[in-house]
Protein backbone atom coordinates (compact mmCIF):
# COMPACT_ATOMS: atom_id res chain seq x y z
CA UNK A 1 0.00 0.00 0.00
CA UNK A 2 1.39 3.45 -1.14
CA UNK A 3 -0.43 6.51 0.51
CA UNK A 4 2.33 8.25 -0.36
CA UNK A 5 0.96 10.96 -2.89
CA UNK A 6 3.32 12.07 -5.57
CA UNK A 7 2.52 15.39 -6.97
CA UNK A 8 -0.41 15.39 -9.02
CA UNK A 9 1.45 16.26 -12.60
CA UNK A 10 -0.76 18.09 -15.74
CA UNK A 11 1.39 15.89 -18.45
CA UNK A 12 0.27 12.52 -16.66
CA UNK A 13 -2.98 13.74 -17.80
CA UNK A 14 -1.48 14.35 -21.39
CA UNK A 15 -0.10 11.21 -21.77
CA UNK A 16 -3.17 8.92 -20.48
CA UNK A 17 -4.84 10.82 -22.98
CA UNK A 18 -2.18 10.21 -25.97
CA UNK A 19 -1.88 6.66 -24.81
CA UNK A 20 -5.97 6.48 -25.56
CA UNK A 21 -5.89 8.19 -28.70
CA UNK A 22 -3.64 6.31 -30.23
CA UNK A 23 -4.64 2.81 -29.08
CA UNK A 24 -7.57 2.90 -30.66
CA UNK A 25 -7.71 1.70 -34.37
CA UNK A 26 -10.37 4.25 -35.49
CA UNK A 27 -7.76 7.14 -34.67
CA UNK A 28 -5.60 5.75 -37.66
CA UNK A 29 -8.22 4.70 -40.18
CA UNK A 30 -10.39 8.22 -39.51
CA UNK A 31 -7.05 10.47 -40.24
CA UNK A 32 -5.66 8.33 -43.11
CA UNK A 33 -8.79 8.16 -44.86
CA UNK A 34 -9.83 12.26 -44.55
CA UNK A 35 -6.10 13.03 -45.80
CA UNK A 36 -6.64 10.99 -48.69
CA UNK A 37 -9.82 12.13 -49.53
CA UNK A 38 -8.71 15.80 -49.32
CA UNK A 39 -5.67 15.98 -50.68
CA UNK A 40 -7.44 13.66 -53.15
CA UNK A 41 -10.19 16.13 -54.28
CA UNK A 42 -7.88 18.93 -54.39
CA UNK A 43 -4.95 17.26 -56.89
CA UNK A 44 -7.87 15.96 -58.81
CA UNK A 45 -9.42 19.26 -59.14
CA UNK A 46 -5.72 20.79 -60.20
CA UNK A 47 -5.33 17.80 -63.15
CA UNK A 48 -8.62 18.18 -64.68
CA UNK A 49 -8.03 22.60 -64.30
CA UNK A 50 -4.18 21.33 -66.52
CA UNK A 51 -6.06 19.24 -68.99
CA UNK A 52 -8.99 22.00 -69.29
CA UNK A 53 -5.89 24.65 -70.04
CA UNK A 54 -3.72 22.33 -72.45
CA UNK A 55 -7.32 21.70 -74.30
CA UNK A 56 -8.64 25.31 -74.54
CA UNK A 57 -7.60 27.93 -77.78
CA UNK A 58 -8.49 31.21 -75.99
CA UNK A 59 -5.80 32.58 -73.84
CA UNK A 60 -8.42 34.00 -71.23
CA UNK A 61 -8.97 30.40 -69.80
CA UNK A 62 -5.40 30.36 -68.44
CA UNK A 63 -5.91 33.91 -66.66
CA UNK A 64 -9.22 32.97 -65.53
CA UNK A 65 -8.43 30.20 -63.33
CA UNK A 66 -7.58 30.77 -59.68
CA UNK A 67 -4.47 28.09 -58.61
CA UNK A 68 -5.41 28.74 -55.45
CA UNK A 69 -8.91 27.79 -55.28
CA UNK A 70 -7.92 24.24 -56.65
CA UNK A 71 -5.68 24.04 -53.51
CA UNK A 72 -8.74 25.20 -51.11
CA UNK A 73 -11.69 23.45 -52.61
CA UNK A 74 -14.79 24.08 -50.55
CA UNK A 75 -15.56 20.34 -50.53
CA UNK A 76 -12.18 18.80 -49.77
CA UNK A 77 -11.99 20.99 -46.60
CA UNK A 78 -15.54 20.43 -45.56
CA UNK A 79 -14.95 16.65 -45.72
CA UNK A 80 -12.11 17.40 -43.80
CA UNK A 81 -13.22 19.45 -41.14
CA UNK A 82 -15.95 16.81 -40.57
CA UNK A 83 -13.45 14.21 -39.93
CA UNK A 84 -11.49 16.51 -37.82
CA UNK A 85 -14.86 17.21 -35.79
CA UNK A 86 -15.13 13.56 -35.88
CA UNK A 87 -12.01 13.00 -34.15
CA UNK A 88 -12.47 15.13 -31.47
CA UNK A 89 -16.35 14.31 -30.93
CA UNK A 90 -14.79 10.07 -30.69
CA UNK A 91 -12.87 11.31 -27.80
CA UNK A 92 -14.96 12.81 -25.83
CA UNK A 93 -18.54 10.43 -26.61
CA UNK A 94 -16.14 7.43 -26.82
CA UNK A 95 -15.44 7.45 -23.10
CA UNK A 96 -19.13 8.33 -22.19
CA UNK A 97 -21.20 6.12 -25.00
CA UNK A 98 -18.53 3.02 -23.64
CA UNK A 99 -18.47 3.95 -19.64
CA UNK A 100 -15.25 4.17 -19.65
CA UNK A 101 -15.55 7.78 -18.13
CA UNK A 102 -16.38 6.65 -14.94
CA UNK A 103 -13.77 4.54 -14.91
CA UNK A 104 -11.27 7.50 -15.96
CA UNK A 105 -12.69 9.60 -13.15
CA UNK A 106 -12.45 7.24 -10.92
CA UNK A 107 -8.63 7.33 -11.53
CA UNK A 108 -8.96 11.14 -11.89
CA UNK A 109 -11.29 12.76 -9.69
CA UNK A 110 -10.30 16.39 -10.92
CA UNK A 111 -12.39 16.46 -13.87
CA UNK A 112 -11.40 19.62 -15.42
CA UNK A 113 -7.94 18.52 -15.90
CA UNK A 114 -8.92 15.46 -17.62
CA UNK A 115 -10.89 17.85 -20.06
CA UNK A 116 -8.11 19.89 -20.41
CA UNK A 117 -5.71 17.58 -21.04
CA UNK A 118 -7.63 16.04 -23.86
CA UNK A 119 -8.06 19.57 -25.47
CA UNK A 120 -4.61 19.82 -25.29
CA UNK A 121 -3.43 16.39 -27.12
CA UNK A 122 -6.54 16.71 -29.44
CA UNK A 123 -5.64 20.37 -30.56
CA UNK A 124 -1.38 19.39 -30.95
CA UNK A 125 -2.70 16.17 -32.89
CA UNK A 126 -5.18 17.84 -35.21
CA UNK A 127 -3.37 20.78 -35.89
CA UNK A 128 -0.38 18.66 -36.79
CA UNK A 129 -2.22 16.62 -39.19
CA UNK A 130 -4.18 19.84 -40.98
CA UNK A 131 -0.77 20.99 -40.96
CA UNK A 132 0.50 18.43 -43.31
CA UNK A 133 -3.49 17.79 -45.43
CA UNK A 134 -2.90 21.65 -45.62
CA UNK A 135 0.50 22.08 -46.80
CA UNK A 136 0.69 18.89 -49.35
CA UNK A 137 -2.92 19.89 -50.96
CA UNK A 138 -1.06 23.42 -51.55
CA UNK A 139 1.82 21.45 -52.56
CA UNK A 140 0.66 19.01 -54.93
CA UNK A 141 -2.17 21.57 -56.69
CA UNK A 142 0.34 23.87 -57.36
CA UNK A 143 3.32 21.53 -58.38
CA UNK A 144 0.79 20.39 -60.91
CA UNK A 145 -0.16 23.86 -62.01
CA UNK A 146 2.95 24.45 -62.84
CA UNK A 147 3.22 22.31 -65.85
CA UNK A 148 0.97 25.49 -67.30
CA UNK A 149 3.72 27.93 -65.56
CA UNK A 150 0.50 29.29 -63.23
CA UNK A 151 1.72 27.18 -60.21
CA UNK A 152 2.31 29.68 -57.15
CA UNK A 153 4.85 29.25 -54.04
CA UNK A 154 4.37 29.63 -50.77
CA UNK A 155 5.48 33.49 -50.90
CA UNK A 156 2.81 34.11 -53.51
CA UNK A 157 0.48 37.07 -51.78
CA UNK A 158 -1.91 35.25 -49.38
CA UNK A 159 -0.68 31.45 -49.61
CA UNK A 160 0.99 31.30 -46.29
CA UNK A 161 -1.95 32.66 -44.94
CA UNK A 162 -4.14 30.02 -47.17
CA UNK A 163 -2.25 27.05 -45.94
CA UNK A 164 -2.54 28.19 -42.40
CA UNK A 165 -5.75 29.00 -42.15
CA UNK A 166 -6.59 25.97 -43.31
CA UNK A 167 -4.29 24.13 -41.52
CA UNK A 168 -5.93 25.85 -38.21
CA UNK A 169 -9.31 24.44 -39.35
CA UNK A 170 -8.81 21.04 -38.93
CA UNK A 171 -8.28 21.77 -34.88
CA UNK A 172 -10.58 24.38 -34.99
CA UNK A 173 -12.90 21.64 -36.03
CA UNK A 174 -11.55 18.70 -33.49
CA UNK A 175 -12.59 21.15 -30.54
CA UNK A 176 -16.11 22.12 -32.15
CA UNK A 177 -16.03 17.81 -32.15
CA UNK A 178 -15.04 17.72 -28.63
CA UNK A 179 -17.69 20.16 -27.62
CA UNK A 180 -20.71 18.29 -29.47
CA UNK A 181 -19.11 15.18 -27.98
CA UNK A 182 -19.45 16.81 -24.21
CA UNK A 183 -23.01 18.09 -24.58
CA UNK A 184 -24.68 15.33 -26.64
CA UNK A 185 -22.77 12.21 -25.28
CA UNK A 186 -23.86 9.70 -28.11
CA UNK A 187 -22.54 8.72 -31.68
CA UNK A 188 -24.97 9.46 -34.04
CA UNK A 189 -26.37 12.50 -32.59
CA UNK A 190 -22.80 14.07 -31.76
CA UNK A 191 -21.97 13.73 -35.86
CA UNK A 192 -25.53 14.69 -36.75
CA UNK A 193 -25.05 18.10 -35.03
CA UNK A 194 -21.54 18.44 -36.30
CA UNK A 195 -22.62 18.67 -40.20
CA UNK A 196 -25.51 20.72 -38.56
CA UNK A 197 -23.46 23.33 -37.00
CA UNK A 198 -20.55 23.77 -39.58
CA UNK A 199 -22.02 22.72 -43.02
CA UNK A 200 -25.89 23.59 -42.93
CA UNK A 201 -25.83 26.52 -40.82
CA UNK A 202 -23.54 28.74 -42.36
CA UNK A 203 -25.83 27.94 -45.96
CA UNK A 204 -28.92 29.28 -43.90
CA UNK A 205 -27.27 32.57 -43.62
CA UNK A 206 -26.18 33.84 -47.05
CA UNK A 207 -27.33 35.81 -49.29
CA UNK A 208 -26.76 39.85 -49.62
CA UNK A 209 -30.45 40.66 -49.45
CA UNK A 210 -30.38 41.29 -45.47
CA UNK A 211 -27.11 42.47 -43.89
CA UNK A 212 -27.50 40.78 -40.43
CA UNK A 213 -28.17 37.47 -42.21
CA UNK A 214 -24.96 37.90 -44.15
CA UNK A 215 -23.22 39.29 -40.71
CA UNK A 216 -24.07 36.09 -39.01
CA UNK A 217 -23.09 33.54 -41.67
CA UNK A 218 -20.09 35.76 -41.84
CA UNK A 219 -19.39 34.53 -38.35
CA UNK A 220 -19.70 30.82 -39.26
CA UNK A 221 -16.15 28.38 -39.57
CA UNK A 222 -16.15 27.78 -42.65
CA UNK A 223 -17.29 30.96 -44.28
CA UNK A 224 -14.12 32.50 -41.94
CA UNK A 225 -11.94 29.72 -43.33
CA UNK A 226 -13.20 31.03 -47.27
CA UNK A 227 -12.10 34.44 -46.50
CA UNK A 228 -8.72 33.42 -45.36
CA UNK A 229 -8.00 30.73 -48.58
CA UNK A 230 -8.83 33.85 -50.87
CA UNK A 231 -6.58 34.78 -53.58
CA UNK A 232 -7.20 38.76 -53.10
CA UNK A 233 -4.80 38.83 -55.67
CA UNK A 234 -5.96 36.87 -58.54
CA UNK A 235 -8.81 38.69 -60.91
CA UNK A 236 -11.33 37.31 -62.81
CA UNK A 237 -11.81 38.91 -66.01
CA UNK A 238 -14.86 40.58 -66.45
CA UNK A 239 -17.29 40.15 -68.72
CA UNK A 240 -18.50 43.52 -70.04
CA UNK A 241 -22.34 44.54 -68.85
CA UNK A 242 -22.18 42.00 -65.96
CA UNK A 243 -21.50 42.77 -62.20
CA UNK A 244 -17.92 42.18 -61.31
CA UNK A 245 -17.53 38.94 -60.23
CA UNK A 246 -16.55 37.18 -56.97
CA UNK A 247 -17.40 41.03 -55.40
CA UNK A 248 -19.05 40.58 -51.69
CA UNK A 249 -21.45 43.48 -50.49
CA UNK A 250 -20.37 42.38 -47.01
CA UNK A 251 -17.40 40.38 -47.14
CA UNK A 252 -15.40 38.51 -44.40
CA UNK A 253 -12.68 40.42 -43.70
CA UNK A 254 -9.35 38.86 -42.45
CA UNK A 255 -9.45 40.50 -39.09
CA UNK A 256 -13.00 38.92 -38.85
CA UNK A 257 -12.41 35.52 -40.20
CA UNK A 258 -9.17 35.27 -37.41
CA UNK A 259 -11.81 36.77 -34.98
CA UNK A 260 -14.13 34.11 -35.73
CA UNK A 261 -11.63 30.95 -35.52
CA UNK A 262 -10.73 32.59 -32.08
CA UNK A 263 -13.69 32.86 -30.85
CA UNK A 264 -15.00 29.41 -32.04
CA UNK A 265 -11.82 27.89 -30.68
CA UNK A 266 -12.53 28.96 -26.98
CA UNK A 267 -16.30 29.10 -27.00
CA UNK A 268 -15.77 25.61 -27.94
CA UNK A 269 -12.93 24.78 -25.01
CA UNK A 270 -15.71 26.42 -22.76
CA UNK A 271 -18.49 24.52 -23.29
CA UNK A 272 -16.13 21.14 -23.52
CA UNK A 273 -15.33 21.70 -19.95
CA UNK A 274 -18.68 23.08 -18.76
CA UNK A 275 -20.32 19.94 -19.83
CA UNK A 276 -17.86 17.62 -18.60
CA UNK A 277 -17.24 18.71 -15.08
CA UNK A 278 -20.97 20.11 -14.66
CA UNK A 279 -23.07 17.17 -15.53
CA UNK A 280 -22.43 13.65 -13.66
CA UNK A 281 -21.37 11.01 -16.00
CA UNK B 1 -12.02 4.05 6.16
CA UNK B 2 -15.04 5.24 4.36
CA UNK B 3 -17.44 7.23 6.32
CA UNK B 4 -20.92 8.05 4.67
CA UNK B 5 -23.30 10.65 7.21
CA UNK B 6 -27.30 11.08 6.37
CA UNK B 7 -26.52 10.62 2.54
CA UNK B 8 -29.73 11.19 0.43
CA UNK B 9 -29.92 11.23 -3.48
CA UNK B 10 -33.42 11.98 -4.63
CA UNK B 11 -33.95 11.89 -8.71
CA UNK B 12 -37.24 13.31 -10.27
CA UNK B 13 -39.89 10.88 -8.53
CA UNK B 14 -37.57 8.31 -6.55
CA UNK B 15 -35.54 8.33 -3.78
CA UNK B 16 -32.06 6.04 -4.25
CA UNK B 17 -30.81 6.47 -1.62
CA UNK B 18 -32.84 7.77 1.79
CA UNK B 19 -30.40 9.38 5.06
CA UNK B 20 -28.13 6.31 5.17
CA UNK B 21 -24.95 6.50 7.70
CA UNK B 22 -22.36 4.23 7.78
CA UNK B 23 -19.24 3.60 8.28
CA UNK B 24 -16.64 1.17 6.99
CA UNK B 25 -13.72 -0.12 8.73
CA UNK B 26 -10.22 -1.14 7.66
CA UNK B 27 -8.86 -5.10 8.04
CA UNK B 28 -12.18 -6.54 6.96
CA UNK B 29 -14.23 -7.35 4.44
CA UNK B 30 -17.44 -5.58 4.42
CA UNK B 31 -20.46 -6.54 2.14
CA UNK B 32 -22.79 -4.21 1.40
CA UNK B 33 -25.92 -6.20 0.52
CA UNK B 34 -29.27 -5.37 -0.15
CA UNK B 35 -32.30 -6.53 -2.99
CA UNK B 36 -32.17 -5.07 -6.86
CA UNK B 37 -32.84 -1.16 -6.65
CA UNK B 38 -31.97 -0.90 -2.93
CA UNK B 39 -29.59 2.06 -4.01
CA UNK B 40 -26.05 0.22 -3.35
CA UNK B 41 -24.79 1.42 -7.07
CA UNK B 42 -26.13 4.89 -6.54
CA UNK B 43 -24.35 4.87 -2.86
CA UNK B 44 -21.09 3.86 -4.28
CA UNK B 45 -21.28 6.01 -6.48
CA UNK B 46 -21.69 9.30 -4.30
CA UNK B 47 -18.95 7.60 -2.41
CA UNK B 48 -16.91 7.78 -5.38
CA UNK B 49 -17.87 11.44 -6.44
CA UNK B 50 -19.25 10.18 -9.74
CA UNK B 51 -23.06 11.32 -8.69
CA UNK B 52 -23.71 14.26 -6.86
CA UNK B 53 -25.68 13.59 -3.25
CA UNK B 54 -28.98 15.55 -2.61
CA UNK B 55 -27.75 15.97 0.61
CA UNK B 56 -25.38 14.23 3.07
CA UNK B 57 -21.33 13.46 2.59
CA UNK B 58 -19.54 10.46 2.38
CA UNK B 59 -15.87 10.71 3.08
CA UNK B 60 -13.09 8.49 2.56
CA UNK B 61 -10.05 8.68 4.99
CA UNK B 62 -11.94 12.04 6.10
CA UNK B 63 -11.86 13.39 2.53
CA UNK B 64 -14.42 13.81 -0.10
CA UNK B 65 -13.21 11.59 -3.26
CA UNK B 66 -13.71 14.44 -5.44
CA UNK B 67 -11.27 16.77 -3.84
CA UNK B 68 -8.18 14.82 -4.62
CA UNK B 69 -6.70 15.38 -7.92
CA UNK B 70 -5.45 11.60 -8.15
CA UNK B 71 -7.40 8.73 -7.15
CA UNK B 72 -6.13 5.32 -7.77
CA UNK B 73 -3.25 5.47 -5.23
CA UNK B 74 -6.34 6.61 -2.76
CA UNK B 75 -9.53 4.28 -3.85
CA UNK B 76 -9.41 1.22 -6.07
CA UNK B 77 -13.01 0.71 -7.70
CA UNK B 78 -14.58 -1.52 -9.80
CA UNK B 79 -18.00 0.04 -10.43
CA UNK B 80 -18.98 -1.92 -14.02
CA UNK B 81 -17.08 -4.42 -15.37
CA UNK B 82 -18.25 -2.85 -18.72
CA UNK B 83 -16.93 0.81 -17.85
CA UNK B 84 -13.94 0.32 -20.81
CA UNK B 85 -13.77 0.79 -24.13
CA UNK B 86 -14.28 -1.65 -26.21
CA UNK B 87 -11.67 -0.96 -29.23
CA UNK B 88 -8.85 -0.76 -26.60
CA UNK B 89 -6.50 -3.58 -25.56
CA UNK B 90 -6.62 -4.55 -21.76
CA UNK B 91 -2.98 -3.27 -21.44
CA UNK B 92 -3.07 -0.54 -23.52
CA UNK B 93 -6.53 0.21 -21.34
CA UNK B 94 -4.67 0.22 -18.15
CA UNK B 95 -1.18 1.73 -19.26
CA UNK B 96 -3.38 4.96 -20.13
CA UNK B 97 -4.91 4.41 -16.73
CA UNK B 98 -1.17 3.95 -14.95
CA UNK B 99 -0.02 7.01 -16.83
CA UNK B 100 -2.70 9.66 -15.63
CA UNK B 101 -1.62 8.37 -11.85
CA UNK B 102 2.10 8.51 -12.73
CA UNK B 103 2.15 4.58 -11.87
CA UNK B 104 5.20 2.86 -13.70
CA UNK B 105 4.00 0.31 -17.10
CA UNK B 106 5.28 -2.45 -14.71
CA UNK B 107 2.43 -2.42 -12.18
CA UNK B 108 0.16 -2.82 -15.47
CA UNK B 109 2.05 -6.17 -15.88
CA UNK B 110 1.76 -7.08 -12.26
CA UNK B 111 -1.97 -6.50 -11.93
CA UNK B 112 -2.52 -8.04 -15.34
CA UNK B 113 -0.52 -11.34 -13.90
CA UNK B 114 -2.44 -11.28 -10.82
CA UNK B 115 -5.68 -11.33 -12.36
CA UNK B 116 -4.27 -14.07 -14.67
CA UNK B 117 -4.91 -12.00 -17.92
CA UNK B 118 -1.71 -12.24 -19.23
CA UNK B 119 -2.03 -13.55 -22.06
CA UNK B 120 -4.92 -11.94 -23.00
CA UNK B 121 -3.03 -8.84 -22.10
CA UNK B 122 -3.25 -7.68 -25.98
CA UNK B 123 -6.54 -8.65 -26.62
CA UNK B 124 -9.39 -6.15 -27.53
CA UNK B 125 -11.52 -5.70 -24.55
CA UNK B 126 -14.89 -5.98 -26.73
CA UNK B 127 -13.91 -9.29 -27.15
CA UNK B 128 -13.46 -10.32 -23.91
CA UNK B 129 -15.97 -12.19 -21.69
CA UNK B 130 -18.27 -11.33 -18.48
CA UNK B 131 -15.75 -12.64 -16.65
CA UNK B 132 -12.48 -11.46 -18.00
CA UNK B 133 -13.90 -7.92 -18.05
CA UNK B 134 -14.49 -8.43 -14.08
CA UNK B 135 -11.17 -9.43 -13.80
CA UNK B 136 -9.94 -6.30 -16.16
CA UNK B 137 -11.84 -4.25 -13.15
CA UNK B 138 -10.24 -5.84 -10.21
CA UNK B 139 -6.78 -5.15 -12.20
CA UNK B 140 -7.98 -1.75 -12.32
CA UNK B 141 -8.80 -1.31 -8.64
CA UNK B 142 -5.53 -3.00 -7.72
CA UNK B 143 -3.25 -0.91 -9.90
CA UNK B 144 -2.46 1.89 -7.12
CA UNK B 145 -2.16 -0.54 -4.30
CA UNK B 146 -4.65 2.01 -2.78
CA UNK B 147 -5.74 1.08 1.27
CA UNK B 148 -9.56 1.71 0.06
CA UNK B 149 -10.79 -0.92 -2.26
CA UNK B 150 -14.92 -1.00 -3.39
CA UNK B 151 -16.09 -3.81 -5.67
CA UNK B 152 -20.17 -3.59 -7.04
CA UNK B 153 -21.21 -6.93 -7.94
CA UNK B 154 -17.57 -8.17 -8.90
CA UNK B 155 -19.01 -12.34 -8.62
CA UNK B 156 -21.10 -11.67 -11.79
CA UNK B 157 -20.12 -13.45 -14.59
CA UNK B 158 -17.13 -15.29 -13.07
CA UNK B 159 -16.67 -19.32 -13.17
CA UNK B 160 -16.47 -21.17 -10.12
CA UNK B 161 -12.93 -21.18 -9.96
CA UNK B 162 -12.86 -17.05 -10.59
CA UNK B 163 -15.38 -16.96 -7.39
CA UNK B 164 -12.91 -18.65 -5.20
CA UNK B 165 -9.72 -16.99 -6.54
CA UNK B 166 -12.07 -13.62 -5.70
CA UNK B 167 -13.10 -14.51 -2.15
CA UNK B 168 -9.75 -14.94 -1.28
CA UNK B 169 -8.41 -11.89 -3.16
CA UNK B 170 -11.25 -10.01 -0.86
CA UNK B 171 -9.57 -11.73 2.15
CA UNK B 172 -6.18 -11.41 1.55
CA UNK B 173 -6.39 -7.72 0.70
CA UNK B 174 -8.79 -7.03 4.02
CA UNK B 175 -5.64 -8.83 6.05
CA UNK B 176 -3.29 -6.66 4.62
CA UNK B 177 -5.14 -3.87 6.60
CA UNK B 178 -6.94 -2.63 3.77
CA UNK B 179 -10.95 -1.21 3.53
CA UNK B 180 -12.88 -4.04 1.49
CA UNK B 181 -16.35 -3.02 0.68
CA UNK B 182 -18.38 -5.36 -1.95
CA UNK B 183 -21.31 -5.13 -2.72
CA UNK B 184 -23.79 -8.13 -3.89
CA UNK B 185 -27.80 -8.55 -3.68
CA UNK B 186 -26.64 -12.62 -3.20
CA UNK B 187 -26.58 -12.63 0.52
CA UNK B 188 -24.97 -16.69 -0.04
CA UNK B 189 -21.87 -14.87 -1.53
CA UNK B 190 -21.56 -12.68 1.72
CA UNK B 191 -22.01 -15.82 3.96
CA UNK B 192 -18.49 -17.31 2.53
CA UNK B 193 -16.52 -13.53 2.09
CA UNK B 194 -17.68 -10.92 4.70
CA UNK B 195 -16.93 -10.54 7.95
CA UNK B 196 -19.18 -7.20 8.63
CA UNK B 197 -22.79 -6.25 7.05
CA UNK B 198 -24.39 -3.49 5.78
CA UNK B 199 -27.82 -4.38 4.63
CA UNK B 200 -30.08 -1.64 2.82
CA UNK B 201 -33.15 -1.93 1.05
CA UNK B 202 -35.11 1.21 -0.89
CA UNK B 203 -32.43 2.90 0.17
CA UNK B 204 -32.43 2.78 3.84
CA UNK B 205 -30.25 1.25 6.28
CA UNK B 206 -31.68 -2.24 7.61
CA UNK B 207 -28.74 -3.56 9.49
CA UNK B 208 -24.93 -3.14 9.80
CA UNK B 209 -23.52 -5.59 12.45
CA UNK B 210 -20.89 -8.21 12.28
CA UNK B 211 -21.98 -11.40 9.97
CA UNK B 212 -22.21 -13.31 13.18
CA UNK B 213 -24.68 -11.27 14.41
CA UNK B 214 -27.02 -10.77 11.76
CA UNK B 215 -27.12 -14.43 11.26
CA UNK B 216 -28.26 -15.08 14.86
CA UNK B 217 -31.00 -12.34 14.33
CA UNK B 218 -33.53 -15.13 13.68
CA UNK B 219 -31.57 -18.25 14.67
CA UNK B 220 -35.12 -20.03 13.92
CA UNK B 221 -33.30 -23.84 14.12
CA UNK B 222 -35.38 -26.74 12.34
CA UNK B 223 -34.62 -30.25 12.48
CA UNK B 224 -35.28 -32.61 9.54
CA UNK B 225 -36.13 -36.43 10.22
CA UNK B 226 -36.35 -39.12 7.84
CA UNK B 227 -38.28 -42.24 8.86
CA UNK B 228 -40.39 -45.06 7.28
CA UNK B 229 -42.67 -44.37 10.61
CA UNK B 230 -43.60 -40.94 9.91
CA UNK B 231 -47.36 -40.90 11.23
CA UNK B 232 -46.44 -42.65 14.44
CA UNK B 233 -43.16 -40.39 14.84
CA UNK B 234 -45.58 -37.24 13.81
CA UNK B 235 -47.79 -37.56 16.64
CA UNK B 236 -45.42 -38.70 18.72
CA UNK B 237 -43.64 -35.38 18.63
CA UNK B 238 -46.71 -33.23 18.21
CA UNK B 239 -47.66 -34.70 21.93
CA UNK B 240 -44.69 -33.32 23.06
CA UNK B 241 -45.26 -29.96 22.23
CA UNK B 242 -43.52 -30.10 18.79
CA UNK B 243 -44.28 -28.32 15.02
CA UNK B 244 -44.31 -31.42 12.30
CA UNK B 245 -44.61 -30.50 8.93
CA UNK B 246 -44.33 -33.26 6.53
CA UNK B 247 -42.51 -32.57 3.33
CA UNK B 248 -43.57 -33.80 -0.41
CA UNK B 249 -40.28 -36.49 -0.22
CA UNK B 250 -41.46 -38.00 3.01
CA UNK B 251 -39.41 -35.83 4.93
CA UNK B 252 -40.62 -33.97 8.24
CA UNK B 253 -39.50 -30.15 9.39
CA UNK B 254 -39.50 -30.07 13.18
CA UNK B 255 -39.25 -26.86 15.03
CA UNK B 256 -39.47 -26.93 19.30
CA UNK B 257 -37.46 -30.16 19.68
CA UNK B 258 -33.86 -30.12 19.88
CA UNK B 259 -32.26 -33.18 17.54
CA UNK B 260 -30.98 -35.28 20.63
CA UNK B 261 -34.82 -35.02 22.02
CA UNK B 262 -35.99 -36.30 18.86
CA UNK B 263 -33.44 -39.10 19.09
CA UNK B 264 -33.95 -39.93 22.77
CA UNK B 265 -37.92 -40.24 21.99
CA UNK B 266 -37.72 -42.60 18.58
CA UNK B 267 -35.36 -45.06 20.43
CA UNK B 268 -37.50 -44.94 23.36
CA UNK B 269 -40.29 -46.19 20.98
CA UNK B 270 -38.25 -47.93 18.95
CA UNK B 271 -39.09 -45.90 15.59
CA UNK B 272 -36.27 -46.13 13.14
CA UNK B 273 -34.98 -42.90 12.38
CA UNK B 274 -33.11 -42.89 8.73
CA UNK B 275 -31.69 -39.31 8.93
CA UNK B 276 -31.62 -36.28 11.50
CA UNK B 277 -30.24 -32.86 10.85
CA UNK B 278 -30.30 -29.59 12.41
CA UNK B 279 -30.40 -26.83 10.40
CA UNK B 280 -30.03 -23.39 10.86
CA UNK B 281 -31.75 -20.99 8.79
CA UNK B 282 -29.25 -19.21 6.34
CA UNK B 283 -28.27 -16.10 6.11
CA UNK B 284 -30.49 -16.13 2.48
CA UNK B 285 -33.68 -16.52 4.88
CA UNK B 286 -32.68 -13.53 7.32
CA UNK B 287 -32.14 -11.37 4.73
CA UNK B 288 -35.13 -12.40 3.03
CA UNK B 289 -36.79 -11.94 5.95
CA UNK B 290 -35.41 -8.43 6.69
CA UNK B 291 -35.70 -6.79 3.08
CA UNK B 292 -39.16 -8.47 2.54
CA UNK B 293 -40.81 -5.09 2.95
CA UNK B 294 -38.09 -2.97 1.45
CA UNK B 295 -38.29 -5.11 -2.33
CA UNK B 296 -38.49 -2.70 -4.98
CA UNK B 297 -38.68 -5.28 -7.52
CA UNK B 298 -41.15 -8.05 -6.77
CA UNK B 299 -42.03 -10.60 -8.86
CA UNK B 300 -45.68 -10.91 -9.26
CA UNK B 301 -46.15 -7.29 -8.22
CA UNK B 302 -49.56 -6.01 -8.31
CA UNK B 303 -49.58 -2.78 -9.31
Amino acid sequence: MTTTDTRARFRDLLAAEWIKLWSLRSTYGVLAAGALICVGITTNSARSNVALIARSTSPLQRTALDPMSAAFLDEAFQILGIVACSVGAITVFGEYASGLIRTTFTAVPARRPVVLAKVVVVTAIMLVFGAIVSATSFGATQAIYHQEHIGLSITAPGALRAVAGSALLAPLCALVGMALGGVIRHAAGTIVAAVGLLLFLPALFQGETYRWVKEIGNAMVFPAWQALVKNSAHQIPSIPGRPTPGVDKYPVTLTEAWIVFAAWAVAAVVVAVASVTRRDP
Amino acid sequence: MIEVNQLTRRYRKVTAVDGLSFSVRPGQVTGFLGPNGAGKSTTLRMILGLTEPTSGTATIDGRRFRDLPRGLRHVGALLDAGDVHGGRSARSHLWALAASNGLPRRRVDEVLAEVGLSSAARRRVGGFSLGMKQRLGIATALLGDPPVLLFDEPINGLDPEGVLWVRGLFQRLAAEGRTVFVSSHLMSEMENTADQLIVIGRGRLIAAEPLADFTARSAKQQVIVRTPDTATLTALLTAEGAMVSTHRDGSCAVTGLTAARIGQLAFDHRIMLHEVTTQTSSLEEVFMELTAGSVEYLAGDQR
